[in-house]
């Protein structure tokens, strides 16, 4: 049970938002898609979700075509930064708005996290501040109970009191009822341990789609004596530097072997190796 | 226990470490239940899977087993095997990294012994 995207093309103009995309999200897995301001996350999403149509390739959901799919489009739902809902519209009646559409909507589960978030339900959704509107998409999309769930930049606004409680409840609901979660988010640090899988998308093209701890496992650090770091850097897969006087740092790909005395040898975290892979 | 996202193990090894220490500690006392993948990465929101992971390296080397329908507990024996495991890494960690910062430092071996002594006196 999968999606599937295959050599998905969109294009906003002159731009090419999605080059020839081919990726699966599914197996019940929690996904980070990472990319910098632009990158084409969004639209990746929107494509998906059947919001916007696609310039060539198809996305099918459980071998089903998504476009113009009801069935297809009603496993998953989307949160995303724009608002759909009619900003008149009260929370609660949004709850019982989203159960007619989404069979599996739980009323009785997000009434609970909106007390636990501090949410008012009778207010409109037009009045919320900007965390409180995210809060408010998170208890829906967190409420939906359909098999994928895309999540676009979940915690914008949120304080960290709330961000630490999102991250809670959705590792609660993921372990009581798995589905497939795909996050997208600038807050790499914050989701690093979360996810199982990474995509990392650039200019519209998939860079890295594989499991978070072999692509983890594949970057280092070397850091010492300028002239000792080059010559071990040399013909290695470098992918970026830092100096400091005589000191150098170097990032690289591939296995630390064969690291001479007097270099000091570490591990690259999600956020640093994204930064690394994504820069220029 | 502590998760540091940052550090060159991966997160799968910390674990597995800590629920290490926490059995060394006593924390997790042998034939005793050990929290549930589903309470470890809840507490320290981490991937299930992650979670499983480093508890599953800890059944495999015999410090955990599980209970049909129950969930994980510390074997017999666990302190005592990981203490054993310690110790032979304890060389490796330890001492060769003392001996290091101490040549750097031009400290002697007398100066370390001395040290080394004084620290068991401030313990105990």
């Amino acid at each position: 049970m999968s999606i599937e995207l295959k050599g998905v093309n969109k294009s906003y103009g002159e731009t090419r938002a999605l080059r020839d995309v081919t990726l699966t999200f599914g197996d019940n897995k929690i996904i980070g898609l990472l990319g910098r301001n632009g990158a084409g996350k969004t639209t990746m999403l929107k494509v998906i979700s059947g919001l916007i149509f696609t310039d060539g390739g198809e996305v099918t959901v459980d071998g089903e075509r998504a476009v113009e799919n009801d069935k297809a489009l009603g496993k998953m739902y989307l949160m995303s930064e724009e608002t759909y809902y009619p900003g008149g519209m009260k929370i609660r009646d949004v709850f019982k708005w989203s159960k007619r559409f989404y069979p599996d909507f739980d009323e009785g589960y997000a009434a609970r996290l909106a007390a636990e978030f501090g949410l008012n339900q009778k207010k409109n959704v037009r009045s919320l501040s900007t965390g409180y509107l995210s809060i408010f998409k998170l208890i829906v999309a967190l409420s939906v109970n359909t098999p994928y769930l895309f999540l676009d930049e979940p915690v914008l606004g949120l304080d960290a009191n709330h961000r630490e409680l999102f991250y809670r409840l959705l590792l609660e609901k993921y372990a009581e009822k798995p589905s497939t979660i795909v996050i997208s988010t600038h807050l790499i640090e914050e989701i690093a341990a979360l996810i199982e899988h990474v995509v990392i998308i650039k200019n519209g093209e998939i860079l890295r789609d594989e499991p978070r701890e072999d692509l983890l496992r594949e970057g280092y650090t070397v850091a010492g004596a300028a002239a000792l770091v080059d010559a071990y850097s040399e013909n290695r897969r470098k992918i970026g530097e830092d100096s400091l006087g005589g000191l150098k740092t170097v990032y690289l790909l591939g296995p630390p072997d064969d690291v001479p005395a007097g270099l000091e040898v570490s591990g690259l975290d999600l956020q640093k190796l994204f930064i690394r892979l994504t820069n220029s | 226990m502590r998760i540091n996202n940052e550090s060159a193990e991966p997160i799968f090894q910390q674990i597995a470490n800590g629920v290490e220490d926490a059995i060394l500690s006593g924390a997790f006392p042998e034939e005793e239940q050990i929290p549930s993948t589903t309470e470890i990465s809840v507490t320290y929101k981490i991937n299930p899977a992650t979670a499983l992971k480093g508890i599953t390296l800890l059944a495999d080397g015999g410090i955990l087993y599980k209970k049909r329908g129950i969930g994980m507990f510390v074997a017999e024996g666990a302190r005592r095997k990981i203490e054993l495991k310690r110790r032979e890494a304890f060389f490796q960690n330890y001492i060769l990294a003392l001996v290091g910062e101490a040549k750097n430092l031009r400290l002697s071996e007398e100066d370390i012994k001395k040290m080394i002594e004084s620290g068991f006196r401030d313990e105990h």
